[in-house]
């Protein structure tokens, strides 16, 4: 009997091995270990045994149907993590196919620019202030110290709707509400950005509707030095740490001292190129010292207070950062413009 | 204005700097140098020959063969132009020299005859076109009979000088001339001014007993003289002083009108020359034009005076526009022999208004009307008569002729040491302020600290202590003032709440996928009445329009962005893209007056337009075209995002342009304050779009709605239950109502009800649809029921069953 069970043993392990399926197993386990099965069968035998025999004999047969069952069981592991491999290598997929596209939109350039801006002089203590696009001539010539029949007005020739309504030609007119609402208090600060308009014939070069965006500061005690500081920070945040900056004397109605920028081009480094003309400088804007007549008009006391301004047009510094050489681009909305800008 | 520096250097000595750091000091101080050009091009082996001989060459028609010294020897030189002529100098580019364009000079035989050089013209040596003499445009330069042969011929030319081009502010009018722009030299230089004498030789003949002067309106014309000089011989002037013009942009003419542009540039002073035999009185009559008097100018037109322009007459009819323009019919010409040379200060403000009004902008008038420096009034004229006398062959009658009630003084401005300082944000010394003023030969005291400056009056441009303060910079240099950051008090910046949400409005809108676009705030008359904004129903909008637009695209100010919108759809299928999404922050400028009297109200609103894909066909996904509840789902999207799905309400909307059937209106809190849908399909054919869905909302409305409260609600610890139903009621009953009801009636156990299917078809009667919910029942406090649950859906099904005959779908 002993010797039944160890063949039987043998045979049924030898059955497992060579299972290649879980179906196969499962006859196996039928087979050996089935109520109908030779295990049994011999077990049934054992009332002819001895005594002392019978419970060897007992402990004998649980072990080899255990040994058995735990031979099956690792076999079916081993069969169904086979299964479950083939299973899963049938289920690949080309992960080079593109995926499910998430449309995002972005912001226009000028806008991004806008905010640039904005925030650099957030972080420095401005304010944002906007104001009507539809002007007086009031506030957008005579309170920047343009009187009527200014020759400096022809800087500018203007979209006029009646004889004292204008589209604004510059955002300045911002500053001259901001600071006469302040009733001569200290201090203003603020950026402004927004639209402005120019008669002139769109071109390449030239929009009768463009961006700008200033800035001022009025306290007591302001001095020019202030400006050119803020100026550095400025335009190496916004340019980048390795350009230099050059501050020219040049001539506004409403600032005296008056400055214009430059920083050294980009694109040769300050040895000079056809994008500099040849200078090795790229003009960025505008400002200087607010002219005493434009503090008085607003009702502030010009000996108590200084204050600094300037400003600069959005399209300009867009087109000079990223090489865009048509101002048209910005208005006229192409799809191809406005997608190449939506990366951060 | 374009300086030549050769001319320059008359004046002034430029130490040896090169142009190009010359321009860069010049610039840092304060005048912009725009450019620096070469005058021609300085070519080696160029000289100055003489035609000894000039034959026609035997082999051909066109080409003499010329046998021409040039000094240590004579050179046969083939030549082809038609004007050259044996007795000539001319000049002559021997073998070796190169010329513009790299053309190299080589001894070579032409049609079997040797040419051993060029006898060039002026074009050929690098001289712009326009500054060439008419009659030797096409032809050689011939050169001064007395012409040294065998000298160099560049520098009889001017070849190689080269020229600054200033960008004048229009406060530096002192530097529209040399002299000034000397001045400017000599005080960044630091260095001595040689200006020229002004001597003039005069016969024993009074000026007026020839001429007699009468100014009629004396507050715009404070200065007139008028000098006479006869014996004129009407000739060129001297190859130097054409040069000199040349550089600086001016054609010589003759050297009676050189002289005069010659003035004109060394002094700034417009001069005018009159042919005083043609003026056909004794009398000079300043006034002011007659309604509808004529002039014919000197450019040949006819012009019509009005009573605003100021004329010089000859006591009976204008001779010429005061400071703008002379007339044809005083003109010096070749037979000239007496001239009036005027020398007048006039008003600036009136001929800037007769220059415009003309549409004629002079060299003249350009300096008149900045004002000219008082002081050269008069010795400009003289300076004239003196180059008249000796390159014209002048006699000049003794005294001036003038009217003079010219007053000025020179302005006197005070400032201190510590101000100045206080200003800059720098630690000037007394010293260097001393050293400054100096240098720019201004006048001044100083008591302590304290200067009083005297300001010549070229620098008119200088009034006041922030014009000094500038000055004294300028000087001391931009690029030496200190870095400094504003030190006064401070304010809390920072975006207001407004600007704050509208940035989030932007973001929203970009992440569900719309690009933003700019459109022009100008567009065309049309386009101001298409698409008004549904909240402006009740106005009595007038668009307005521009006084004098540049062009009718541009002439009405915008009611709504969104016909520009639609502008920049089209265009982008024109170009083929197929997804357009795009939206727009801006103002529409709203007012009810038909003549402005005051500003229009600018609102800002937030457009859109989406046409073409939503979704683009792909291997994984069908492709899907913008419809209506695309945009739908945007603006539902916006609005949870600013936490007013609660306040937003769609009611359906006929706006004219817009789908009657599918367009809402969006109801925020009981009022209107935009609109969405399809474009009326007229409208988008006339646009050649095909289905192009807008939305269009008062942002300025929409944001006041935001509200600053944020509760949080706690996350449910109890399971809520899922109810579905589906509805079938007639085909008119909007899912909103159902769906409203619902809600109320459910309330407070129902949290939401969402449509999850629309169904009509064959498997319902006629004129009814199927409308399928899916409600979530919630009691935050406590699990609910089966009973609870079951009573409440109960009391739903009873309410729209009563007010929407709705049945449960069997």
């Amino acid at each position: 009997m002993k010797e039944r069970l160890l063949e039987l043993k043998a045979e049924a392990l030898e059955k497992v091995a060579n299972a290649g399926g879980v179906k196969e197993l499962q006859q196996v386990k039928v087979e050996y270990l089935g109520k109908k099965g030779p295990i049994t069968e011999v077990l049934r035998g054992m009332g002819k045994l001895s005594a002392e025999q019978r419970p060897l004999i007992g402990q004998m047969a649980n072990d080899v149907r255990s040994d058995i069952s735990s031979a099956i069981e690792s076999k079916q592991a081993t069969l169904e993590e086979a299964a479950l491999e083939k299973q899963l290598e049938e289920e690949k997929i080309d992960v080079t196919l593109p995926g499910r596209p998430i449309h995002a939109g972005g912001r226009h350039i000028l806008t991004s620019i806008l905010e640039e801006i904005e925030d650099l002089f957030i972080g420095m203590g401005f304010a944002v202030a906007e104001g009507p696009e539809v002007e007086q001539d009031y506030y957008n010539f005579e309170a920047l110290n343009l009187p009527k029949g200014h020759p400096a007005r022809d800087m500018q020739d203007s979209f006029y709707i009646t004889e004292e309504i204008l589209m604004r030609t510059h955002t300045s007119p911002v500053q001259a509400r901001t600071m006469t609402n302040n009733e001569g208090k200290g201090p203003v600060k603020i950026i402004c950005p927004g639209k402005v308009y120019r008669r002139d014939t769109d071109d390449a070069t030239h929009s009768h509707q463009f961006t700008q965006v200033e800035g001022l500061l009025v306290d007591e005690n302001v001095r020019m030095s202030d400006l050119k500081g803020v100026l550095n920070v400025f335009a190496k945040q916004m340019f980048g740490e390795d350009r230099e900056i050059r501050l020219r004397p040049s001539f506004f109605p409403f600032t005296e001292p008056s400055v214009e920028m430059d920083i050294s081009c980009k694109v040769c480094a300050g040895e000079g190129c056809s994008v500099c003309k040849g200078t090795g400088w790229i003009e960025i804007l505008g400002g200087g010292m607010v002219h005493p007549n434009v503090l008085e008009m607003a009702g502030y006391d010009s000996k108590k207070y200084t204050g600094f301004a300037f400003g600069m047009g959005a399209e300009r510094i867009a087109m000079l950062k990223y090489g865009i050489d048509d101002i048209r681009h910005f208005y006229t909305n192409d799809v191809r413009f406005l997608n190449q800008f939506h990366k951060a | 204005m374009y300086v030549s520096l050769n001319w320059l250097k008359q004046y002034v000595d430029v130490q040896g700097l090169s142009p190009e750091v010359l321009a860069e000091k010049i610039t840092k101080s304060g005048i912009e140098v725009e450019g620096i050009e070469s005058f021609g091009t300085y070519v080696d082996h160029l000289v100055v020959g003489h035609v000894e001989q000039c034959e026609q060459h035997p082999n051909a028609d066109k080409l003499n063969v010329c046998q021409v010294n040039v000094g240590e020897e004579m050179l046969q030189i083939v030549c082809g132009a038609s004007n050259v002529e044996a007795g000539q100098k001319v000049v002559v580019a021997k073998p070796g020299a190169v010329l513009p364009g790299n053309f190299k000079i080589k001894k070579a035989k032409l049609r079997g005859e040797i040419s051993s050089g060029m006898i060039c013209s002026l074009q050929e040596l690098g001289v712009d076109a326009k500054y060439v003499p008419k009659e030797v445009e096409d032809g050689i330069f011939v050169l001064p009979e007395d012409s040294e042969v065998g000298a160099d011929a560049n520098t009889l030319l001017n070849l190689g000088d080269v020229i600054l081009e200033l960008g004048l502010t229009p406060n530096r009018s002192d530097a529209l001339s040399m002299i000034g722009v000397a001045y400017e030299v000599a005080a960044i230089l630091d260095t001595s001014l040689e200006l020229p004498n002004e001597e003039v030789t005069i016969v024993n003949e009074k000026a007026d007993d020839a001429i007699s002067v009468d100014v009629q309106c004396p507050e715009l014309t404070p200065y007139y003289g008028a000098f006479v000089v006869r014996n004129i011989q009407v000739g060129p002037s001297p190859l130097w002083m054409r040069n000199y013009l040349t550089a600086s942009g001016i054609r010589p003419i003759n050297n009676v009108v050189d002289i005069t542009n010659y003035i004109l540039l060394e002094y700034g002073q417009p001069l005018h020359a009159f042919d005083y035999d043609r003026l056909n009185s004794k009398q000079i009559v300043v006034r002011t034009a007659k309604e509808g008097e004529v002039l014919r100018t000197l450019d040949d037109e006819v012009r019509t005076l009005s009573s605003q322009q100021l004329v010089i007459t000859n006591g009976e009819k204008p001779i010429a526009l005061a400071g703008v323009m002379g007339g044809a019919d005083s003109e010096v010409i070749n037979d000239t022999t007496t001239i009036l040379l005027e020398s007048a200060y006039f008003q600036p403000q009136t001929v800037r208004t007769t220059s415009k009004h003309h549409g004629l902008r002079s060299e003249s008038s350009a300096r008149f009307e900045k004002g000219v420096d008082p002081d050269r009034v008069k010795r400009a004229g003289v300076r004239a008569c003196q180059l008249l006398s000796m390159y014209a062959g002048g006699e000049v009658l003794d005294g001036v002729v003038e009217f003079d009630q010219l007053q000025y003084e020179e302005k006197e401005v005070t400032f201190s040491t510590s101000y100045m300082n206080r200003v800059l944000g720098t630690t000037i010394s007394n010293e260097e302020i001393q050293d400054i003023l100096r240098k720019l030969k201004f006048e001044y005291t100083l008591d302590g600290e304290t200067f009083t400056v005297t300001v010549p009056t070229r620098r008119q441009d200088i009034t006041i202590v922030e014009d000094m303060v500038e000055e004294v910079a300028r000087m001391y240099g931009y690029d030496n003032l200190p870095l400094t950051l504003p030190e006064g008090s401070s304010q809390a910046g920072g975006l207001s709440r407004y600007q704050y949400v509208r940035r989030t409005v932007r973001n929203y809108l970009e992440g569900a996928g719309l690009s933003e676009a700019i459109t022009y705030s100008l567009t065309t008359a049309e386009r101001a009445n298409l698409l008004t904004p549904v909240d402006f129903a009740e106005m009595q909008l007038q668009p307005v329009s521009l006084a004098m637009p540049m062009s009718e695209e541009h002439s009405h100010l915008r009611l709504s962005m969104l016909p520009e919108l639609l502008a920049s759809a089209s265009y982008n299928v024109a170009r083929k893209q197929q997804q357009v999404a795009l939206y727009e922050i801006g103002s529409v400028y709203v007012s009810e007056e038909s003549t402005l009297t005051k500003q229009p109200d600018e609102l800002e609103r937030l457009a859109g337009v989406l046409t073409g894909n939503w979704l683009t066909h792909l291997w994984q996904q069908e492709k899907k075209q913008v419809d209506f509840f695309v945009v739908k789902g945007i603006m539902e999207g916006l609005f949870a995002t600013l936490d007013l799905s609660e306040q937003v309400c769609y009611r359906p909307a006929k706006i004219q342009g817009m789908h009657p059937g599918q367009t809402a209106e969006v109801v925020v809190n009981g009022s209107a304050i935009g609109h969405f849908g399809q474009v009326h399909p007229t409208l988008q054919k006339q646009y050649d779009l095909k289905q192009a869905f807008v939305f269009d909302l008062n942002l300025q409305k929409l944001i006041d709605q935001v509200s600053r409260e944020e509760n949080y609600t706690a996350i449910p610890r109890y399971p809520s239950v899922s109810r579905d139903i589906a509805l079938v009621v007639d085909e008119v009953v909007q899912a909103g109502d159902l769906q409203q009801t619902i809600m109320e009636t459910g309330q407070p156990l129902v949290q939401h009800a969402i449509v999850f299917d629309v169904y009509q078809g064959e498997h319902l009667q006629a004129g009814k649809k199927s409308i399928a919910f899916s409600l979530r029942y919630l009691d935050p406090t406590r699990t609910l029921t089966d009973e609870e649950v079951e009573t409440a859906h109960n009391r739903i099904l009873d309410q729209v069953k009563e007010r929407y005959q709705a049945e449960l779908r069997g």
